[in-house]
């Protein structure tokens, strides 16, 4: 029986020992895929797994068993490989059988390819990225500092850098030092690893062959991210996996050199062979990027991620609703009171955050907890989404709230919806043909991503055509939580669940469900001052528990009674008779919504009567507020 | 200097031997050298360049070179095998040769050469298709043998590529086909032996460039991309998908020609999985190293490298889509475009060139889904244990190039397995089969029955008829809707699920889209200069339907160019040097909301969204989306929407599966079921134009016009597909008839009279205010005779008089119009201020 480090630091022994007991007979591939996920199931021991996201590259031992937490940006066309192949030793003239499953090169002798063992296989290539826009605080980071890497040389006290903290501009020389000699001392320690190892986080190292250079693009949707991207060999149901799922992957880390491919060598060998040339070096640069950038990681199990808060465990989607229950019972001790005290309190933080303003409050927590939970045909149920308009202009104030919500949520992004950025960012994934892949964009974001379009950036101006695409694009996310990616002869509409949240100063541009006008009650001297106090007001232990809140109210069940069913048709019909014209099918719509929300938000599995008429009266607040403004028609700007 | 591309056989007449060229293998009964040297008898020794002599007429089959086909792969040397002795599949075939005692095979193969030609012969000899739709063999008879005829036209035309469809041979022989797909790169040659053989028989005097090809397509196993796995590897099959990438032309090298440097002596050698081995030793002079490559002497075949994606329509949601690499060989170079959507008939292979510098590893050679470990590292033995893929294109077939000329739809035609036919017959066969389309569209959207009723007509469309010989062009068959009403009625909605639904949909927002966009524009490519013609979403949509949002807030000169479409249902473009005329069989569906935000009940439709009669009377149906504002109706859209916001998973799972039903019923009555009218529901159609003209004429305005009549025709085709019925019938007609009536009820109503007046969708204007025009006009003319014999009078005066005159007010503009009216008339004219009698 091997030991635990045996698994984890020598998968590939592992998977060889099975291969070599089955006798060939094809079922060996399920009993890897058994044994792991056993071994991982068993107390704990997935935490035990280094993970990709924490520790820089160069302290993992190649070929060793390390876990990341990604989303799948793109994904490549299968590839076909040697299942099992026969070698032939020139030395000892000795045949053996090996398994190609988990490895990218074939180990030992010569290949003879007519081997009537040869079996080929198919294996599919997901490009993964860390998950686009993780708060800082959301690093694992935090909560597996310490676990140590077994048998490397890596020393956690001393580097506490991961990528999302890193911040690259104050890197100081003595650090950089520092973490050179780490690599150094660890290859050292370390006899058959590759001295000549990158660094990942330094690509200005001057020993690089000339392949290494910055100008490799990792392709993350959004600017400025950092992180290790992966390519992940996947080996069964890849069919079950979508694009910009979030994944925590389990699997075996190649990076090998020989990987790399080395462009001058690349140009000897395409002067000789013309047609290898199918292959233009864009594409081969954004398929076989240097292994020491782009790690690969050949699939052994892979857990889909509901969500990519770590304050909760990562909740498989299987039993789903026992599972949301008992989450709840779990970490907000189901004790009603205490839940009604947290709301309390994230309720009045968000209304200080939002100067006075507890309507607004009310409104972005049911903003945050929105969760596309289901489809009809083509109309997405269950989003919310909210234009705080009134925010002033020209105040660093939308930067402040975006840092609140950033402390509050797992993923999120600000967008500032300046003319620069409109005209010039690209919003929309794109596929490129020369290099074969998704060219991503700002929208391509995991589920439940909190999008933060801060219109007050915006100025009169003129857009052009990438300003009007983008902005359609924007519009369409909202009503109809979809993007169409553009592939060029055709597009192609991915659906997503992304919360938007748009701050202006007037009625925004975009459609949004919801608009609330903010009616700051406080008017302190000096924003900044009172915005950082309030924020530094909370305690972590504090924080934590409204991200655990806002998590779990987002994944509950809801349903609605038939008595309330009646009751809400009998009041529809009562308002219609009312008003008519301020009553319209939309407007049951969104109060639907809101009513399952609040209801959410206070922790009720199903809706009240009373629930009903608070949703009624929040929202009749809110229309009372918003200015007479009857533009329904889409003729304004 | 010739290019080196050419070929340069011809001009060599040192007759060399040469190891055997691209046949697959050697019938060992037949010759008594498998493997070598040459006998130039041999039929799959074709091409030779000894078999060309100066001076003699080329003719016969000796006389024709043949063309390496590149398309095969590169040659697999492969020993035939007696059957005896190696333990081969269970399908012997049984041959001439069993007699003997022995049955040859080709190694790793059940097929024999000689039965396989044989078969194949008496294929081509025999086969009939009487029932043949086909286009390719329009003119042919179909009751004589369909490539013998084939096989005539080659020597007429001289195009020596013979199309053989793969599901003939499969009705005629299922062996020979079985072994055409899982051994094509030895039975192909073997069919090019036997075919040009039959030629030569028949046409011993014809001279073609080179031997004819065979080129199998439409195998039966047509193949999704995704589809592909390890076990198509070397096997014939046809996927299709849609270019997105094409290469430069490769020059590949088949032969290299090597000259001695001390004594000239010529020889050649041929490409061995792209591996040249050249002689160490010249034979003729015993000197070592002294051969060189002569680059213009040597042979070259034409290679193209063609990426090919997955089309958008076979995707699983949420998945990217797949690429394979294809190769063109020879004439099917520059065959295809990117952008061109094609199905394509090749060999899955690997090939070899990538692995051959390092260790010489044969894989899987020949044929058609090719797959090769990829590089090796230099350094170490080590191979990096990844094929490379490819596929050989045999045969190019654009599925969207028959909708440039003609009205065929088969080449998207969606195979539906017999259950599933059977699924959506049973379906049809049901008497409320319409109602229950009906209420599958859209289920989130609650109510407007009618419309979405019409909106299914409009997925399903009328026949399309042709009437080019008498000079009328082709009738439109596609039906087209605007949907206008208050906003937030989900008009919006509606469109997008339309636009989801149907395969080729197109989805624009008038307000965004310029007429550029919805039509096409000339661009140059930045790195050929080369024009290149873009098409937009009307061009796009053929075949299906343009949603277009916010039809009220496109510009006019985007609107102007629907003009054409939603009649002619074709796109004049004449731009940058280009002219040309695009189909744009598309069906339109608009929603348009009304200029005041609200719509006004007390206005027509006209005035409401203040669009041009010319546009509004090319819509079949309009429909007003309005909320209807009743209890009853309050109720139950509010239990609807409650409902939607609580129902489970499953419930919804089974929608979906109804939206998948209605897709496939779409698409199959689309394809499969053209009524025509019959003679009863001709009469029934008569008639109701009749009536629909006698309403209008009581009261003196005309209530119907041709256009409606043939808006009534594509309506009761439409609702006879959708019962899978080849014969309209007189249902059909009432329920286009009672559609129609509802549509005009809500959108043609004149607000002053209340009766339904055709003419404000066809003139812009009521029968009413029209009859009001006359009045002013004639009062006017009333005036002016009363003023007596006055040749001139001021322009103001006049107006002022009449106003006096009469008792309801006139405006200026009505002035106006009543003295356009009778200057028409030619009593009078208007010159400046004065108005002058004549």
């Amino acid at each position: 029986m091997p030991t635990v480090h045996d698994w984890i630091n020598n998968p590939l022994g592992v998977v060889d020992g099975l291969f070599a007991q089955s006798n060939s007979s094809p079922d060996w591939e399920k009993k890897v895929v058994e044994y792991f996920k056993e071994k991982l199931k068993l107390n704990d021991a997935h935490t035990w797994v280094p993970s990709l996201n924490d520790v820089p590259l160069h302290y993992l031992k190649p070929n060793s068993l390390v876990k990341f937490r990604c989303m799948v940006q793109d994904m490549f066309d299968p590839e076909f490989f040697l299942g099992v192949y026969e070698t032939n030793d020139p030395t000892s003239n000795s045949k053996q059988v090996k398994c190609g499953k988990y490895k990218d090169v074939t180990e030992g002798g010569q290949v003879d390819f007519n081997s009537r063992n040869t079996v080929t296989s198919e294996r599919q290539t997901f490009y993964c990225v860390p998950i686009p826009g993780e708060s800082q605080w959301n690093s694992y980071a935090g909560t597996n500092q310490a676990r140590v890497v077994p048998s490397t040389s890596y020393v956690p006290n001393r580097h506490k850098r991961s990528y999302e903290e890193d911040d690259e501009m104050d890197m100081q020389p003595q650090q950089m030092k520092d973490v050179s000699q780490g690599a150094q001392s660890s290859a050292e320690s370390h006899g058959n690893t590759e001295p000549k190892r990158q660094e990942t986080e330094a690509p200005s190292h001057d020993s690089s062959p000339s392949h290494c250079t910055s100008s490799l693009d990792l392709n993350f949707p959004l600017p400025g991210e950092k992180g290790p991207a992966c390519l992940v060999k996947v080996y069964e149901n890849w069919d079950s996996f979508k694009l910009n799922d979030m994944l925590e992957v389990f699997g075996i880390l190649s990076v090998d050199p020989a990987l790399s491919v080395i462009a001058d060598e690349r140009e000897a060998s395409s002067l000789l062979d013309p047609t290898e040339g199918m292959e233009t070096v864009e594409e081969q640069r954004v398929h076989s990027p240097p292994a020491s950038l782009v790690p690969r990681l050949h699939m052994l199990y892979a857990q889909p991620l509901a969500h990519n808060n770590p304050l909760l465990p990562s909740s498989a989607t299987e039993n789903n609703g026992e599972h949301k229950t008992s989450l709840l019972r779990i970490y907000l001790s189901s004790d009603l009171g205490e839940l009604a005290s947290v709301r309390a309190e994230l309720l009045t933080y968000l209304t200080h955050v939002l100067m006075g303003d507890s309507l607004a409050a009310e409104y972005l927590i049911l903003h945050l907890i929105s969760n596309v939970y289901s489809r009809r045909d083509v109309l997405p149920l269950g989003k919310f989404t909210l234009n705080l308009s009134g925010c002033p202009h020209s105040s660093p104030y939308t930067e402040h709230l975006y840092k609140v919500i950033q402390q509050l949520v797992p993923s999120s992004y600000r967008l500032c919806m300046s003319l620069h950025n409109m005209n010039n960012q690209r919003m929309v994934p794109r596929k490129d043909y020369t290099a074969n892949r998704l060219v991503s964009g700002t929208l391509q974001l995991a589920s439940n991503t909190s999008l933060f379009l801060d219109e007050t950036q915006l100025e009169q101006g003129q857009l052009d055509a990438t300003g009007v695409r983008n902005i359609t694009a924007l519009g369409n996310l909202i009503s109809w939580q979809k993007v169409d990616y553009d592939f060029n002869y055709h597009q192609m509409e991915f659906s997503c669940n992304i919360n938007v949240l748009i701050t202006s100063e007037g009625r925004s541009l975009l459609p949004s469900d919801s608009q609330v006008h903010l009616r700051p009650t406080l008017n302190p001297p000096n924003l900044e001052e009172y915005l950082s106090a309030v924020q530094v007001a909370q305690v972590p232990s504090q924080l934590n528990k409204y991200r655990i809140y806002l998590s779990v109210a987002r994944a509950l069940n809801y349903t609605i009674s038939d008595e309330i069913t009646k009751a809400v048709e009998e009041d529809f019909v009562e308002m219609r008779k009312d008003d008519p014209q301020n009553m319209s099918a939309e407007d049951l719509h969104r109060l639907l919504v809101v009513a399952r929300l609040l209801s959410l938000s206070h922790g009720q599995n199903t809706l009240s009567r009373d629930g009903w008429m608070k949703a009624k009266q929040l929202e009749a607040l809110r229309i009372s507020r918003t200015p007479q403004q009857k533009c329904v028609n889409g003729n304004e700007p | 200097l010739s290019p080196p591309s050419q070929r340069s056989r011809a001009h060599d007449t040192s007759t060399e031997l040469q190891p055997m060229p691209t046949s697959p293998a050697m019938d060992v009964s037949l010759f008594s050298s498998p493997m070598s040297e040459v006998d130039a008898s041999s039929p799959l020794m074709y091409g030779t360049p000894s078999s060309r002599v100066e001076g003699t007429p080329r003719s016969g089959i000796r006389g024709t070179p043949a063309r390496q086909r590149a398309d095969l792969g590169s040659v697999r040397k492969a020993p035939q095998v007696d059957m005896h002795s190696e333990p081969v599949s269970e399908n012997a075939v049984a041959g001439s040769e069993q007699g003997a005692g022995q049955r040859l095979v080709i190694w790793g193969t059940d097929v024999n050469v000689g039965t396989c030609k044989e078969k194949f012969q008496r294929f081509l000899q025999q086969f009939t298709d009487p029932s043949s739709r086909e286009e390719e063999n329009a003119g042919l008879d179909l009751n004589e043998p369909l490539y013998m005829q084939k096989l005539d036209e080659i020597s007429v035309v001289g195009e020596p590529v013979l199309n053989v469809n793969c599901s003939h041979i499969q009705t005629f022989d299922a062996d020979l086909y079985r072994q055409l797909i899982c051994y094509p790169q030895e039975v192909i040659p073997t069919f090019d032996m036997a075919v040009n053989e039959l030629f030569f028989d028949r046409f011993p005097d014809s001279v073609l460039e080179h031997q004819i090809q065979v080129r199998p397509y439409s195998a039966l196993k047509t193949r999704n991309m995704r589809a592909l796995n390890p076990e198509d590897i070397d096997q014939l099959i046809t996927i299709s998908g849609m270019v997105i990438r094409t290469s430069q032309l490769i020059p590949e090298m088949q032969e290299a020609f090597f000259r001695c440097q001390v004594c000239a002596f010529n020889t050649r050698v041929e490409v061995d999985r792209g591996r040249i081995a050249e002689p160490a030793v010249c034979r003729n002079c015993n000197t070592t190293h002294s051969m060189a490559l002569m680059h213009n002497r040597s042979a070259f075949s034409d290679k193209q490298m063609i990426k090919l994606q997955e089309s958008p329509e076979d995707m699983p949601a949420g998945q990217t889509p797949h690429t394979t690499v294809v190769y063109a060989h020879n004439d099917l170079v520059d065959k295809v475009q990117p952008g061109d959507r094609i199905n394509i008939t090749g060999t899955t292979c690997s090939s070899s060139k990538l692995w051959s510098r390092h260790t010489a590893c044969l894989l899987f050679s020949s044929g058609i889904y090719r797959a090769a470990p990829m590089r090796l590292n230099p350094r170490q033995s080590q191979v990096k244990s990844v094929y490379k893929t490819h596929i050989d294109a045999i045969h190019f077939r654009k599925t969207d190039e028959k909708r440039l000329h003609g009205l065929d739809e088969d080449g998207e035609q969606k195979l539906f397995t017999k259950e599933r036919v059977a699924v959506l017959k049973e379906l049809a066969a049901k008497p409320d089969v319409y109602e229950r389309l009906s209420s599958a569209l859209a289920p989130s959207i609650y109510e407007h029955e009618d419309i979405k009723k019409g909106i299914l007509l409009q997925l399903f469309g009328g026949t399309r008829k042709d009437f080019t010989q008498t000079g009328r062009g082709n009738f439109r068959a596609e039906v087209n809707i605007l949907l206008c009403g208050d906003p937030g009625t989900s008009k919006s909605q509606l469109l997008q699920y339309v636009y989801n639904l149907v395969p080729r949909g197109q989805y624009t927002s008038g307000k965004g889209s310029s007429a550029v966009g919805l039509t096409a524009y000339v661009m140059k490519d930045p790195e050929t200069r080369q024009l290149v013609l873009q098409t937009g979403a009307l061009v796009l949509s053929d075949n299906g339907i343009c949603c277009i949002d916010e039809f009220d807030k496109m510009s006019d000169s985007t609107r102007s160019v629907l003009h054409e479409v939603m009649e002619q249902q074709t796109l004049s473009i004449a731009k940058a040097g280009i002219i040309c005329q695009l189909n744009a069989r598309t069906s339109v569906l608009a929603a348009a909301n009304p200029v005041e935000s609200q719509w006004n009940p007390k206005k027509t439709t006209i005035e409401n969204i203040q669009l041009p009669h010319t546009l509004l009377s090319r819509f079949d149906l309009i429909f007003l989306m309005l909320d209807p504002q009743d209890e009853a109706y309050d109720r139950r859209l509010a239990h609807h929407l409650v409902s939607l916001y609580y129902q489970s998973e499953e419930q919804i799972e089974e929608e979906h599966l109804d939206m998948a039903v209605l897709k496939d019923y779409i698409a199959f009555a689309r394809t499969s079921v053209h009524p025509r009218l019959s003679e009863e529901a001709s009469q029934a159609l008569i008639e109701a134009y009749v009536d629909m003209r006698k309403i209008g004429s009581g009261r003196g305005m005309v209530s119907a016009y041709p256009r409606q009549l043939e808006s009534l025709i594509r309506l009761a085709e439409a609702h006879a597909k959708v019962r899978f019925s080849s014969k309209v019938e007189s249902i059909d007609v009432e329920e286009a008839k009672r559609l129609h009536r509802e549509a005009l009820k809500q959108s043609a109503t004149d607000p002053r009279t209340g009766f339904v007046d055709i003419s404000i969708l066809t003139t812009g204007m009521s029968a009413t205010a029209r009859k009001r025009k006359e009045e002013v006009a004639q009062a006017l003319k009333k005036l002016i005779q009363s003023k007596g014999k006055t040749p001139a009078m001021k322009y103001q005066q006049l107006f002022d008089d009449l106003r006096g005159q009469s008792e309801a007010a006139i405006t200026k503009d009505m002035f106006d119009e009543a003295l356009r009216a009778l200057a028409d008339e030619d009593y009078l004219t208007v010159t400046g201020k004065t108005v002058r009698l004549l």
